[in-house]
This record gives structure tokens, sequence and C-alpha cells, in this order.
């Protein structure tokens, strides 16, 4: 099936997904937006940055390819945004390019929106994803809607993104993790980054897409470091990512609870476990493609999400997998995902709702069995 | 600030009063960026000070009175007094309303024209004027007959709609809610292609997504009609935004009625168009009622015009009834958008002489005497009255116009209730700029159902 060809037109997948040289960034099977061969070219620079500096570094190589890539939000422009992801960048693209917004999540967006529908390329900023509550009827009613209501007449090529997810101790409306509530909108494409290779590569593709993109960050990714490509380097927005290859279990997780399970699996391995990582990167489409294939070889999935555990990404995957991989499996699908409370400001209450890595290995062990380790 | 701590210092006798008062005038002196932080200084000086001396700096100056303050928030004059303005306090006349036309027709004297109507403008106004008349009362008959499903009027508004689209230039980008198919009418959008929107066929521009009213027309540059109110206005201050920056000599159009300008996005537009000085052009249609809603019980200020100075806005009221007033207000506020690179506010009063929609009936809420009063005032009547003054119209054009225009009307109409549909594969297409998987899932389940259950899908409407 054409499932996730990522150029405009399709193009079969390459056969490097699974094998080790893909737990290499540069072998990852990745191919550009738009038809630019180049992105496959093996000399892409390499080096280390904190993810919002990858993030900055690709909203600066999109601005200056691309005179109509724009962005717009609260404190984004001289201030550099809250999360310092536009840093800077007012100096050389000046005050109209990084707008600064008055207050209102509905307006700004809905300004994007019409800004999209008239030539630009308008990358929304919500200082935290939460807010973005305040545009759901814009980005729901608009934004994903007029390409299709308008007969295809009008497109709206945006890019709406920001930090989301449970932070430390920032209280439950700073805590919102509104994947869950985006999912259903037709016409959106949801894309949640968790590496600073990642974020910069999935940033350019989004840029470039010519459908709206909600892409989620996570507030507490933004130091995470790592190595960044270089400037043609644009990475699949529909293709989860191998994070770890493995035999016993898929283990599928987005955003930063990647971390939290790999932080599992450094103790499973322990315990002789050999499990998958699947970072889905793709909320909306999921990459049947790779889900499935990981699934017949491992025949047991658990699904670990920061969403609350009603409605959440993970209660998606689990029907779309439990329907189309029911006789693939050797065990129902488990579902970890944070309690459906409010986040609590209290430290430990906060880390209770969330999951955390004991309760990855514990899954582990009811799909698995208890081992002992060798 | 000042003046409080005067107040305070007297009211409490304090010995330390005048060290005291000096010290706030001493901090209230200095840099605009400082004042606010002097000015909660001074707040911390009374408890401070409750056993100890001032602070060296603060001197015993001489009162030195401040006539103004650069606040962050404003470059603020002071006063002693304290007067509220607005609301039931010192209520201020109505902003008033420009016309140039009367309730007859007849032309007033001296009236301010900066921008007059040739013939040929003029003559195309109300030419397509008595289409869109004809139109709204066939289309809307058409509905009651179940012809096809939805329809709204704009009765009463057509000297609006028409008056502002002809003031404005092909590259203007508009945006409107629901009541502005006279504006698209004059653009060039057909009666066939008004015709083929309603009945949702293969030849509507969009492939038959939406309901009845809820045209759109890139090639015209006008943004297809989203139901949700005042949703557009912050898409016209993007539209306006993206314009600033490509440089073009356009503004972005923002059509919208009083009962939407109580919506969120309308108060975030103004203020987001002011404040970023965007090129948009914002047109109020306040016919007065919203359904059933009269806009007595809609806002308690002036109207809406009353609320751009509020945001910093040039703002009119102009007679919506009035097609020349209409075309001038929009022509001079269409030269300000473009050549000071800001927004404008017009506010056109109306009255809505048709029902809200095809779902409603306003007899249930609207006295007979007052919707007949208004029809006497038709807009249309009074633009035929000054056209025919200026020699440019007759009696005997006007009925061969509308005999023309009501056999083009049943024409479209039987022409595009014959047109076919659009297949059932386009439910799917247009969501994304490529089709994922799940839709192509979904797909292929919708035909094998179809293939199935043949009846499923009705007859005139192809799959693929």
């Amino acid at each position: 099936m054409a499932a996730a060809s990522c150029t405009l037109r399709s193009t079969p997948l390459p056969a490097a997904v699974g094998s080790p040289a893909a737990r290499s960034l540069l072998a990852a099977p990745t191919r550009p937006v738009r038809a630019n061969q180049r992105c496959l070219v093996a000399k892409a620079q390499k080096r280390e940055l904190m993810m919002w500096e990858a993030l900055r570094e690709g909203l600066d190589e999109e601005m200056e390819r691309d005179p109509t890539v724009c962005l717009m939000g609260e404190d984004v422009g001289h201030y550099g945004g809250s999360y310092k992801v536009s840093h800077g960048l007012y100096k050389k693209y000046g005050d109209m390019r990084l707008l600064d917004t008055p207050i209102c999540e509905n307006g700004f967006m809905g300004m994007g929106v019409g800004a999209a529908m008239t030539g630009l390329r308008p990358i929304v900023e919500g200082m935290n994803m939460g807010f973005l509550l305040l545009a759901f009827n814009q980005i729901s009613n608009n934004c994903g809607m007029l390409h299709y209501t308008s007969g295809g007449q009008f497109k709206v090529p945006m890019v709406i993104r920001g930090p989301g997810g449970v932070g430390r101790q920032l209280g439950a409306e700073h805590s919102q993790r509104l994947e869950s509530y985006f999912q259903s909108i037709p016409g959106v494409q949801l894309v949640a980054c968790s590496t600073a290779a990642n974020s910069k590569a999935l940033l350019k593709s989004a840029i470039r897409s010519d459908n709206p993109i909600i892409f989620f960050e996570h507030v507490l990714l933004y130091n995470v470091k790592g190595e960044v490509h270089g400037p043609d380097y644009c990475q699949c927005l529909e293709r989860a990512e191998l994070v770890r290859e493995g035999t016993d279990v898929t283990i599928f997780c987005y955003s930063r609870m990647r971390y939290v399970v790999m932080q599992a699996v450094a103790e499973l391995e322990k315990q002789g476990y050999n499990p998958e990582v699947v970072d889905l990167i793709s909320l909306k489409p999921f990459d049947m493609e790779t889900i499935s294939k990981s699934i017949k070889k491992t025949r047991k999935a658990i699904i670990v999400e920061e969403c609350m555990k009603t409605g959440g990404i993970g209660a998606s995957l689990s029907a779309v997998i439990h329907e189309s991989l029911f006789n693939e499996l050797d065990h129902e699908v488990l579902r970890l995902s944070s309690q459906d409370v409010p986040t609590s400001y209290a430290y430990e209450l906060e880390a209770a709702t969330i999951v955390q890595p004991e309760k990855v290995v514990a899954a582990v062990h009811k799909v698995c069995g208890v081992r002992v380790a060798a | 600030m000042l003046a409080a701590w005067r107040t305070v210092a007297q009211r409490r006798q304090c010995p330390r009063a005048p060290a005291l008062l000096a010290a706030a005038r001493h901090l209230a002196s200095q840099t605009a960026t400082a004042s606010a932080q002097s000015a909660s200084v001074a707040a911390e000086v009374p408890s401070s000070s409750s056993g100890s001396e001032p602070s060296a700096r603060l001197s015993s100056s001489s009162q030195q009175q401040e006539e103004r303050m650069d606040f962050p928030g404003g470059s603020v004059p002071f006063t002693a007094a304290m007067s509220f303005l607005g609301g039931t306090f010192s209520p201020r006349a109505p902003l008033p309303c420009y016309r140039t036309i009367d309730s007859a027709g007849l032309a007033i004297a001296d009236a301010d024209i900066p921008h007059e109507l040739d013939q040929e403008t003029a003559v195309k106004m109300y030419k397509t004027m008595v289409t869109l008349q004809t139109v709204d009362v066939i289309f809307y008959e058409a509905q009651r007959q179940g012809r096809f499903s939805f329809y709204m009027t704009s009765s009463g508004e057509e000297a609006t709609a028409i008056g502002s689209a002809a003031a404005l230039t092909n590259d203007d980008v508009i945006f409107s809610q629901y009541r502005e198919q006279g504006v698209i009418m004059y653009r060039g959008f057909s009666v066939q292609d008004m015709a083929h929107q309603c009945f949702g066929n293969i030849h509507e521009q969009g492939k038959g997504r939406q309901m009845p009213i809820h045209y759109g027309s890139k090639s015209l540059n006008f943004h297809t009609i989203s139901s949700t109110l005042a949703t557009q206005l912050p898409h016209a201050v993007g539209a306006a935004y993206a314009l600033k920056l490509q440089k073009r000599n356009a503004c972005a159009v923002a059509y919208f009625g009083e009962g939407a300008a109580s919506e969120g996005d309308f108060h975030a537009a103004l203020n987001f168009a002011a404040t970023l000085k965007a090129p948009v052009v914002f047109i109020c249609r306040n016919n007065g009622w919203a359904i059933s809603t009269p806009a007595t019980d809609q806002y308690r200020g002036d109207g809406i015009a009353g609320r751009g100075p509020g945001y910093g806005m040039a703002s009119l009221r102009v007679d919506g009834g009035d097609a020349r007033a209409v075309y001038n207000a929009t022509a001079a506020a269409r030269k300000i958008a473009v050549e000071q690179q800001v927004p404008v506010l017009v506010e056109a009063m109306s009255y809505r002489s048709g029902h809200h929609s095809t779902s409603d009936d306003s007899s249930r809420y609207r006295a007979a005497e007052e919707m007949r009063q208004w029809r006497a005032r038709d807009p249309v009547a009074r633009f035929q009255r000054w056209l025919v003054d200026q020699g440019w119209w007759s009696d005997a054009q006007d009925t061969s116009a509308r005999q023309e225009a009501r056999r083009d009307v049943i024409k479209a109409l039987e022409t595009a209730q014959k047109a076919p549909k659009p297949p059932l594969s386009a439910m799917f297409e247009d969501v994304y700029a490529r089709m994922p998987w799940h839709l192509e899932k979904q797909q292929a389940e919708v035909f094998a159902h179809v293939r199935t259950h043949p009846d499923a899908c009705p007859a005139d409407i192809p799959v693929k």
C-alpha cells in the first residue's frame, strides 16, 4: 500500500528498515518531501546541538530557503520564543517574518490560516500546546477543513508547533497533551519529534508540506542533545523511527516517552529481554508499515504514551493494531498511559500520573513472562 | 499615582507626609521604563519607614507637578478629577451615519462624494442588484419546493454588498460570512455558478462538499465561506499580512454581521489588525437582527463602529441602504488601508428584510409593521431612483432587465438540477495533499459496501 510515501509522487520504500544500519541516523529511511534527491546524499554534516538549537537551525534554514516561510506567535520575535526556538532570528529576517502577536491564540491561529491561504507558509507557535485549546475552533473548523470544503481551491500549508506534555510541576493547565484532542480532526497531520536530529529534520519537512501539520515538541526535551544533519536533510513525516531493534516485544512510544522507555530498556536488557522500540513520530497517520512489520516479528505490543488513558493516541493505535493484526498477536496490546486526572503540581503526584520506567518493565514482564537474568 | 498619595498623606495627617510625598514625586520623575517600578517602590515606602527615616536619596525637594506619565501601557495625562466616561456616565451621541441619497432615492445636496460613480459602474451595480434580488426570490422558492436544502437571502442588504464590492479591485482578497452573495456576483460569479453551488453538483468549485450559499472562488479572490461566525476576520488579518509581506497593492476585506461581532474572533482580529498594521477593511453589515436576537440584545455600546476607535482604528458608519454612500465609504476605506497600511472599520447600517434563512420564520419574532417600513426603504429602489435621476436608467430597461434575470435564474436552476453530482470517491480527496493509508482504507470499505448494497448510494451519485 502506498502507506507512508513522503514525496508528492509515490516512490517505493528502501530496504533499510529493521537493519542495524537503520539505527544510525545517516542510514535512516527518510526522503525529501519535494523531489530533491540530494536529501539522501551521504555527505550530510553532523554536529551536536540541543533540541531547541536544532529546531532553530531548521527554522533558519527553511526561512532562508523560502521567503514565504514566517513565524508568528507570542514573544517569538525580539524575545526569541519562550524556548528560544526563534532566538535572534528577527535580526536576520526582520520583524515581519518573526511576528509578535497580541495574546489571542484563536486570533493568531486564524491569522495563520488566512496567511497560508494567501501564499505564505506560516508557522504558528503556541507558547504551550495547552494554550492552543483556545485555537481549537480555527484548527478544526478552518485549518483542517478549508482545503476540502473549498474543493481544493485553497490550501493551508501551515505548521502549528509548540511545547506540550507534562513538565516539572507546571500545574494542570500547563501540562496538557493536546495530541489526543487533535487526533480526530480531519485534514491535519500530527507529528511528534523526540531527538535533536529528528526535530530539525521533521520540522523542515513539515514546513515544506502542503498539509497543515501539528508539530508536537515537549517542554522537557528542549535541552536534549544530539547530532543533527545538514541543511538538505529532511525526514519523512509519515515514517516511524526504529529506536532499538529487538525480538521479544514491540514497545511503541513517542516524544518524551521514548526516553522513559529506553530507561526501562536498560534495565530490561540486564534482565535478558530484547525489546524492539519504535518511536511513532507520525501520530496521524500511523506508519502501519513499520508498526505491522514489527508486530509480525515480536507478536507482542506495548504502547507507552503520555496521553491520558481515555481517548489517547494509544487508544487509537491499540484499536488499529487489534483490528488489523489480531492474528499476529500473542497477547492483547498493553497500553501504558497517564491517569485520567488533571496533573498535580506536587512532584510525587505528578510523577505518579505519568508512566515511569518501572511500569514499562512490569508491562514487559506481563507480556513476555518474568525471566531470570542470564 | 501622585494624586493618590497626596490624598493618603493628608488623610493620615502623617508627620512624614511631606517627605513621603517628595519621595514619591522624586521616584515618579524617573525615566519612563523605571516609572512602573518607582510606583511600586513608592508603595512600599510607608511600611519600610514605619520606624526608620526615608533613605537619604529621597529628599524633600520642591513639589513639581507632573502633567503626564509615560507608562509602558501608554503615555497619559494626569488629572486630579475622577470622572467616568462611557456607559451611563456622559453618554456620547452615536457616530453619525454617512449617506448621500435619502430614503426615497433623492440625492442629498452637498454630500461628500470623494469617489464619483461613473455610469458604467453604476449601471453594473444596479444590474447586479436586479439579478441578486431575482436570485434571492427564486432560489428561496426553490428551497421551499425542496429542490435544494438551504438558502439565505440578502434582501435589504443589496447595496451594502454591491456598493462595497464595486469599490474594490480584483486583487483585494475577500472573506465573507454568508450573506454577501452580492459581492461574489459583482466580481463575476454567475447565476449558473450560484445554482451549481446550491445543488452541489459536479460543476461547482467546492466539489459539492459544502452546503448551499457557501460559495468560494479562488479565481475571483473570494474565499470559500466557512459557517463558523467571525472566524474569517482573523483570516483577513493573515491575508493582509501576506499582502503586506508580498508588497502588493491590495487589501483584505472581511464582511460580518453585528451579531458575529460579538464573537471573540472579532475583537482579536481588530486588535491584531490595528496593532500589527494590517491593511484590512472590516465591513460590518449591521442589519439589526441575528436570527431572532435584535441588536439591542447584542451589544450596549455604540454599535460596531463605536468599537473601532477603541482598538486604534479609523471607523466610519454609513447608510448600508445607500449604494452610493457605501461605494464611497469602501473606496475611501480601501485607500486608507492600502496607502497607510492600516485597518479600517466600516459599519453599514441596514435591515434584514428577509428571514435569517430558509430555516427561519422571522414573523414569529418581528412586527409586520417594522418589516413593512423597511421594505419601503428598499436599497435597490433607492439606487434605481438615483440612477434614473442621472438619466442612466429607465423603467423600460428595468422591466426587461428583470425579465431577463428571471429567465436566466430559472434556466440556471434547471441546468444545475440536471447536472450530475460529484462521485463518491471525491469524498476522500482533498482532505490531505495526498491520500494517506487510513483514508484509502476507508474509501475501499465504502466502495465495497456500495458494491454489495447498491441502494446505499443514491442513483444520481456515481461511485468513482
